[in-house]
Parts: C-alpha cells; structure tokens; sequence
C-alpha cells in the first residue's frame, strides 16, 4: 500500500490505448432548461404547423366570440392576426359599390382600414387612460377580433343585395346588421368591462358603442352597383 | 411635526417642497392682485370668495391632495391621464350643464372646478362628426326619394369634411381665444383667468346640444331646422358668453363687446354652415309641374 501510495499513477504506466477504440462520451448535462427549450423550439417543425399552430388560436377566438363568456382567453393571448384578416375582409366586401366611379360614394379601402385601426388605438388609448388594467394590444386584439358578427352581417347583406335592392331587403339587411351590431358590442363589452373600475364602465362602453355603430353605418348603406 | 428627534422616522421632505411651490404661486398672485381684489370682492356677486377661495386654496390644497408634486412633461403618459380624472356622473353632470345654462351659473367654476377633463370634449366631437354625417347622408335621401334618376350614395366624403370643420372649431378657436385673453391679462389686471384646457372644455361641451339639434334636421322641415338652430345657437351662445363674462368684464367695453360677438359669430358660423353643406333644402310642393325648377333647388 505504501510503496503503492508512493508511486501514483504507476498502475497506469503499462496501459496503452490502442489506436483504433474511439473514446468518446457524452458531456452534456441533463439540466431541465435545455429540455424545456427543446420542446418550445419551433424552428426544426414543418411550416404546415407553424401555420396551422397559428390558425388554430384564430379560430379558437373567433368561438369565444360566437359565445362571449367571462373568459379570459381571449385576453391573455393576443395576435392580431385575426383582427387583420377581418379587416381586410370587411374592406373588400365594401369595395364594389356604386362607390368606385363616383366621387361622392362609399368608403374607400384605405378609409375603412383606416377606420377600424384608428378606432381601436383611439378606444384603447380612452380605455387606458382611464385607468384600465387591460394592455395595449390585448385591447387591439379585442375590438379586433369582435368585429367578426359584423362581417358576417356584411357578407349576408351582399348575398341579400344579389336578390333585389327594394325595401324587403333594406328591411332584412337592418334586421341582420342592428342584431350583430348588439352582438358586437356586447361582446367586447364581456371581454373589456371587467378591467375597468366600476365608476367609469359607461365611459369606456360608449365609444365601444360608437365605434361599432358606425362600422354597422357603413355596411348598412353600401349600395351595389347596376 | 416631531420627526427631528427620532432618526428612525421617516421625514416627509416633499411636503417642504411642495409647501414651497404653492408659496412660490401664491407670492406670485398677491402681487398681482392685491391691491385690486379688496374692491373687486366687495362690488362682484356672490361667486367671488369662491373665485378667490379656488385661486388660493385650491393650489396647494390640490398640490398637497394630488401627489403630484412634481409637474410632468407633456410628452408622458402620466400628464394626459390627469385629464381623465373623471367619473361616469362628472361627464353627465357637466353635459347637462351646458345644455341648460342658468343665469349666474358658471360652467367652469360650478362643473369643471379646477378639473377639466379631455374625455368629454373628445367624444363629444367625434359623436357631432358621425351625428352630421349620418343625419345629412339621412336627410338627403328622404329628400330625394321617390325620384326615378336618384342613385342613393353613402357620401362618405362628407365624413372628413365634417371632422376637419368641427375639430378645427373646437381647437383652433379656443386656442385664439385663450390667446387673446393673455394678452389682455398682461394689459389689465385680471381677477380671474382661465387656462387653455379649461377654455377648451367649456368649447367642447358646448357643443353637445347640437347632437340632438342635428338629429332633429332630419326630418325635412325648413321651420323646425330653422327653430332648433335659433334654440341651440341660444343655449350654447349663452353658456359661453356667461362662461367667458368673469374674465373679460375687467376690460375695456370695445375689448369686451369684440371678445363677445367673435364667440358668437363663430358658433352662428359653425352652425349655419354645418346645415348649408351637410343639409341640402327640401324642396316645394309643386315639383310636378316644373321639373327644371326642382333641378335647380336641388343643388345645395
């Protein structure tokens, strides 16, 4: 043992490692942060499901429009990807009207984006400075995603307008577009009223109501052309 | 006061500052209106030792009550929230109060009370714009309907046109205004002045009785647009006049009398032109027979 202790590593004098073993081995260490962002690594997946990923929490919105509870999904994880795509929607379906020759006639393109954008940043400014604990584009993401029931009532309206322009189907086109302009605000309402104290919640509905009623305006009085 | 002795308590070293500041305004106004206050208190009405408590008090009361010692810059966030301060019965509250105005009430001293607010003003702009819009794009087809060669348009031109005219009036003006009434403080001492948004405030309230009065011009009646424009250009001239007396009554009668017909000018202007162009003229009963006369009133 001594004489053992005495020498070290003289054990090792006679070991040789032949040439052609490889040595090799694995030095990472099983840390939980490296799993993690393994998992949340997006950029090795299929583009299919990056799109799809996103596409499926638009369409998970557009439901929780369609049947406004008290739920805050909608809030804590915002895109505005779907408030563009109903933007866009809405401002084509405006387009060919008996707008495009004459001067004097329905909103241009450019005028509805600039509408509906303007709107909500102006509504969400009004909403924050009134001291509302809701952020800056979750607000965007919820006016945004509410127009939704009206354009759908845009896109039963030019379906209407194929049949006949008479007083029937100014009468229907009323109907369609009063019932989802209610649905409209009272849906944003649902998702926007409780970040509001309590006092100030008519101040901050009203130019909701506003905002929608004049969206609901432009839809209403869109005449095709003959 | 006893927070010398103790080194463990917390001295309130901004309360000196903010004490020093209200000091430093109110040295400011007895220089200036002291030795012209005495006689003014005894010969005003009775909202005077409001006036004068709202000059003193209020400064370093709302310093003090406020926290806001310091003064922020206008490019924060935090200065435009300042102007938010209010509740849902404020807005009603001072929305009513421009509608009926009350002879020796005045709008800022009894409503805004050192608090005026953007909100109103804003919304009430915006909702005045839409109002017009909405109500002559209205007016105009229930004129023309029945007729064979009318094409119904949206005419959403008249959108933008109606926002340049109304926000331009309820900025530009005020602003003149405010303008105007500085220079004059710096002439004749001046018992009462107001700031700018407070100017702005009154302006912007007191266009809310033209939202019902333009709804009104729908309906295609020459005499009954004619009463509700006499009607609102009376309620909102009065609160605007009895709102701008206090601060221009120290002054010469030309000044006076010149400040005085220019605000009511304006709003005659505002509304008298608002009604031209938005609201095109219904037209005689006997279209049948003279059809080019129905041409030619038909152009606006």
């Amino acid at each position: 043992m001594a004489e053992e202790a005495s020498r070290p590593f003289a054990g090792l004098s006679d070991v040789s490692i032949p040439e052609d073993i490889p040595v090799e081995g694995d030095i990472s260490v099983p840390v939980g942060a490296s799993r993690r962002d393994d998992e949340y690594s997006t950029l090795d997946e299929p583009v299919k499901e990056t799109i799809l990923r996103d596409l499926r929490a638009v369409g998970k919105k557009f439901i929780h429009v369609l049947y406004p509870k008290r739920s805050s999904a909608l809030l804590r994880d915002w895109d505005l990807w779907g408030p563009l795509l109903l933007c866009v929607t809405l401002a084509l379906l405006l387009q060919g009207g008996a707008a495009d020759s004459d001067d004097q006639g329905g909103p241009q393109f450019a005028e509805v984006f600039v509408i509906i954008w303007f709107g909500s940043i102006v509504i969400t400014l009004n909403s924050k400075l009134l001291g509302g604990t809701i952020s800056f584009f979750q607000s965007l993401c919820v006016l945004g995603y509410c127009i939704m029931p009206l354009t759908v009532a845009m896109a039963v309206c030019r379906i209407v307008l194929i049949g006949g322009s008479g007083t029937v189907s100014f009468a229907v086109r009323l109907v369609v577009v009063t019932a989802s302009f209610g649905w409209s605000t009272f849906a944003s309402t649902a998702f926007l009223a409780d970040s509001q104290p309590p006092n100030r919640k008519a101040l901050v509905v009203y130019p909701v109501f506003l905002f929608y009623f004049v969206i609901g305006w432009m839809i209403l009085t869109f005449s095709p052309s003959q | 006061m006893a927070s010398a002795n103790d080194p463990f308590q917390f001295q309130e070293f901004d309360e000196a500052g903010s004490l020093l500041e209200a000091n430093r305004d109110s040295t400011t106004i007895s220089i200036e209106v002291e030795p012209v206050k005495p006689e003014k208190q005894r010969k005003a009405a009775g909202l005077n030792p409001a006036d004068e408590d709202d000059e003193f008090d209020n400064d370093d009361k709302t310093e003090l009550l406020s926290g806001q010692q310091k003064s922020v810059p206008f490019w924060t966030f935090e200065y435009y929230q300042r102007f938010f301060d209010i509740e849902t019965h404020h807005v009603k509250e001072r929305i009513i109060g421009s509608m009926l105005p009350w002879p020796g009430k005045n709008f800022i001293q009894l409503y805004l009370r050192r608090n005026p607010d953007l909100y109103g003003p804003i919304w009430i702009c915006t909702t005045l714009v839409f109002a017009i819009a909405i109500s002559g794009n209205i007016s105009n087809f229930l004129v023309h309907l029945g007729k064979p060669n009318y094409r119904y348009t949206p005419e959403f031109r008249k959108v933008t046109i109606a926002a340049t005219a109304i926000f331009s009036y309820a900025w530009l003006v005020p602003l003149a205004l405010w303008g105007f009434l500085l220079w004059r403080n710096n002439k004749i001492m001046n018992l009462v002045s107001y700031s700018f948004m407070e100017i702005f405030c009154v302006y912007g309230y007191s266009l809310s009785i033209y939202i019902p009065a333009v709804v009104l011009w729908i309906l295609p009646f020459e005499w009954l647009r004619w009463c509700s424009i006499v009607v609102a250009l009376c309620l909102s001239g009065s609160v605007l006049v009895m709102t701008l007396w206090p601060a221009v009554r120290d002054d010469h009668p030309k000044f006076i009398v010149a400040i005085m017909s220019a605000v009511v000018m304006m709003n005659i202007l505002l509304a008298v032109g608002c009604k031209a162009y938005f609201f095109s003229k219904p037209e005689p009963v006997q279209h049948l027979d003279s059809p080019v006369a129905a041409v030619v009133t038909n152009s606006t």
